[in-house]
């Protein structure tokens, strides 16, 4: 009795003392960037090759470069599985290293820590995710979401569906459906699509798949009834692998099935074996480890023993996509330091590399990334560079580019996004920045 | 040898019905409560009150609701996550329809109108009993997380379906919203916090809860004695219904900001039974305790190694506390299947009788 009496004292004092454990001071001499990622949990699949991706992008930098301009990069993980509980209390752990900004990798996580970002002064950094409607900068300053957004990129596809069927006036007609997760991040198309419906008179079904998307038997019934024409789906982690299973076992036709830039990775596509050929998948970066900047990686960090990953596991699309992350945060930090000098920098001093950013072609040459993925200006208002869009292919055995850089439709996106902008950011109470030409 | 209650007599009834009859007991919670609301508010760190205790706070609110239900009238459900859902969205509807109300009162009838969808989801209660009782609340759960993700009107038709919580005071004092500091968020948390533990103390120790737990003991022979098995119940599912929604009020308010429908998912449900459980099934303390419980120990778990200077990879990290953290619970329920709150009570009789315990 004794002992359990003092194991509860142990376990009380246990329980009390551990969340002190989070508050670890911040490194001097280094920019401290936050690493929300997700290693376990059914949305592994897709996490583990961002965070590689990411983690060795870092390491070539600093094992490279001695960093980024010679100031170290140093990071943290932590595991959120892609909870936005988790994610939330991770974020609130490692806040107080002072990050400079902060890559949530969730939709759900971006739209709890966009409100806290001008507040905690961190540059929300949500590539090709989060809140569309941020990308209005003259509402949202602390909030990026290049190259391209969710909305510009629905536009893309639909514009790709188009020219393989002959001209966006052939739509007329056809039968498209929309088969997204059923979460902030699958709906965030919708309205864009809706859109396009009206504009091209195509015939849009939009089917929700729930978390986790395991069970996706009823959606494909549906789906065989209506007997689609094409199939845009904006899927995550396993449901993506599901889907592609159905489909092929349904039979319908691979090559008329685009997985958004979140549903075309290998493991969407290789439980699925040969069933899955022929799938495509939106993109904005090319596939493959056939870049200079890999055997930059393979140098300087697989050949030391450094690597994250696996070394035969780069160039999946979505290690790639870690890649172009980290370069864009990277290449930001840069850009600022061109302003502030090479040294620690504020968040408030990387907002404005953000802003400031130019990334050019031949930036993306020294990179090592030359057609890689494509140059992208961000500016005061414009945070998102409305960046195009690539489509590619499973062949079976890898992913190969079958289109070249698809443009969205700005004319129809950027007015619904500005609109979106003012509704979004009224609900937080925010004013619209007048003076963009002025902060120059 | 402190702890006696040697030289206390009661000369009053009310003396002898007081929550604490005994002296000590008396200051040491009054102490505690008082350092629970100053303490953290003055002290605390951003990181402690928003990801800890406030969460606590509000997970210990919606156990309470749940511990009325399940613990003190025996009726099992799996339905608090849609419970609190229907709080949350209340609330979200409520405080933008009418921003001139103060968010208190907002949570209030947030709560009334959780209870009114918990009287619904109540009714079968009548006729179905335990683990098919747990299946009908689990309806409930699934409906209105369905109907929440199904209609817009429930978001006010934001596209993505997310509700954001508007900033609002009290007393002057922003706190809700991103701008609202972590300690006034606190503050208003804890302050919910001790007023519906006290509602609900009182209330178990009374007809009403003497009747729920008659009705949970032996529902045939309660039934005989007087008690109103509808009334007695639908109250249950009323009352529990309100505490859940005033907890999903603050959890989207005061806790995540903004949430969508899978904030809410099944998963809560099945989080807010286990507090009780481990916590102590028909105990008030109980219900905070198993809160503290499932919301500190993964965090202590998660930061612990890093603590040690042990740094591992996140996923192994991530695995390894699922497996302590379950490792806990299965020990906590063979040791004491009663639950912390009886492991507390075990602790205080020792204490009664320490130094000389012959």
């Amino acid at each position: 009795m004794r002992n359990r009496i003092l194991l509860i004292f142990v376990l009380a004092a246990a329980i009390a003392v551990g969340p002190l454990a989070g508050a670890v001071l911040a490194q001097g001499g280094s920019i401290f960037i936050p690493l929300l990622v997700y290693r376990t949990g059914p949305y592994a699949p897709s996490g583990i090759p961002i965070a590689n991706g990411f983690v060795d992008y870092f390491t070539l930098v600093n094992e490279r470069d001695g960093g980024i301009n010679g100031v170290k990069i140093a990071w943290e993980e932590c595991e959120t599985q892609y909870d936005t509980k988790q994610g939330v209390e991770c974020y609130e752990r490692l806040k107080g290293k002072s990050p400079v900004l902060v890559n949530p990798y969730s939709t759900g996580i971006t739209y709890q820590l966009i409100p806290k970002a001008p507040v905690d002064k961190v540059v929300v950094f949500s590539m090709g995710y989060g809140m569309t409607a941020a990308a209005d900068g003259r509402w949202f300053p602390w909030v990026f979401g290049f190259p391209t957004t969710y909305w510009s990129q629905a536009s893309a596809v639909i514009r790709y569906i188009g020219t393989q069927e002959g001209g966006l006036d052939k739509l007329k007609g056809k039968k498209i459906a929309h088969i997204f997760h059923n979460s902030p991040y699958g709906k965030e198309a919708n309205p864009t699509l809706e859109e396009l419906a009206r504009k091209y008179g195509f015939e849009l079904t939009q089917l929700a798949v729930d978390h986790p998307g395991q069970e996706q038997k009823s959606t494909w019934l549906q789906v065989r009834r209506l007997n689609p024409d094409w199939i845009f789906m904006s899927g995550w982690g396993v449901m993506n692998q599901v889907a592609v299973k159905e489909a092929a076992a349904i039979g319908f036709k691979m090559d008329r099935f685009i997985g958004n830039w979140w549903s075309a990775n290998d493991s969407d596509v290789v439980p699925a074996g040969d069933g899955a050929k022929g799938y495509k998948g939106a993109t904005f970066h090319a596939p493959g480890s056939t870049f200079k900047v890999h055997a930059e990686v393979v140098k300087h960090v697989y050949d030391k023993g450094k690597g994250a990953g696996k070394k035969e596991a780069m160039g999946e699309p979505l290690y790639n996509r870690g890649l172009v992350n980290a370069m864009y945060a990277a290449e930001a930090i840069r850009t600022a330091m061109g302003k502030y000098g090479n040294k620690v920098l504020t968040a408030e001093q990387v907002r404005w590399g953000f802003e400031n950013l130019n990334l050019t072609e031949g930036r993306l040459d020294q990179l090592g990334m030359k057609g890689f993925t494509h140059p992208v200006k961000v500016t005061c208002e414009d945070h998102e560079g409305n960046g195009p869009v690539l489509i590619q292919q499973w062949d079976g055995k890898k992913w190969t580019l079958v289109s070249d850089w698809v443009a969205p439709m700005r004319d129809v996106v950027r007015p619904k996004l500005e609109e979106a902008a003012v509704v979004e950011g009224k609900k937080l109470n925010y004013t619209m920045r007048e003076n963009c030409a002025a902060e120059k | 040898m402190i702890y006696r209650e040697a030289g206390q007599f009661k000369s009053t009834y009310a003396s002898d019905q007081a929550i604490f009859p005994i002296v000590q007991d008396r200051w040491v919670v009054l102490a505690l409560l008082a350092a629970a609301v100053v303490v953290p508010t003055a002290l605390g760190s951003d990181y402690w009150l928003q990801a800890v205790l406030i969460p606590f706070l509000i997970y210990a609110l919606a156990a309470l609701g749940l511990n009325v239900l399940t613990g003190y009238a025996g009726q099992l459900s799996l339905g608090t996550g849609g419970f609190m859902a229907v709080g949350g969205y209340a609330a979200f509807k409520l405080a933008t329809a009418f921003p001139g109300l103060n968010i208190l009162a907002v949570f209030v009838l947030s709560g009334l109108v959780a209870a009114g969808v918990g009287l619904i989801f109540g009714i079968p209660s009548l006729r179905i009993k335990g683990f098919y009782l747990a299946v009908a609340t689990l309806a409930a759960q699934f409906f209105l997380s369905w109907l929440f993700n199904k209609v817009a009107w429930f978001s006010n038709y934001a596209p993505s379906g997310t509700i954001t919580a508007p900033a609002r005071t009290v007393l002057g004092v922003m706190v809700t919203g991103p701008n609202a500091t972590p300690g006034a968020r606190y503050a208003v948390a804890i302050g919910v916090a001790i007023v519906f533990a006290l509602l609900v103390k009182n209330l178990v120790r009374g007809r009403v809860g003497r009747a729920w737990m008659a009705i949970r003991d032996r529902d045939i022979a309660a039934e005989i004695i007087g008690v109103r098995p509808l009334r007695t119940k639908l109250l249950a599912f009323g009352i529990s219904s309100f505490l859940c929604g005033i907890a999903g009020a603050e959890y989207v308010f005061l806790y995540l900001g903004s949430a969508e429908t899978q904030a809410f998912d099944i998963n809560l449900s099945f989080l807010v039974l286990f507090m009780v459980i481990i916590g102590g099934l028909g105990s008030v303390l109980g219900s905070f305790l198993g809160a503290a419980f499932i919301v500190m120990v993964p965090i202590f778990l998660a930061n612990a190694p890093h603590a040690l200077g042990l740094y591992m990879p996140v996923a192994l990290q991530k695995q390894l506390e699922l497996m302590v953290f379950g490792g806990l619970i299965l020990f906590f329920l063979i040791v004491e299947p009663n639950g912390l709150a009886r492991l507390w009570q075990i602790t205080k009789e020792k204490l009664r009788l320490w130094p000389f315990p012959h």
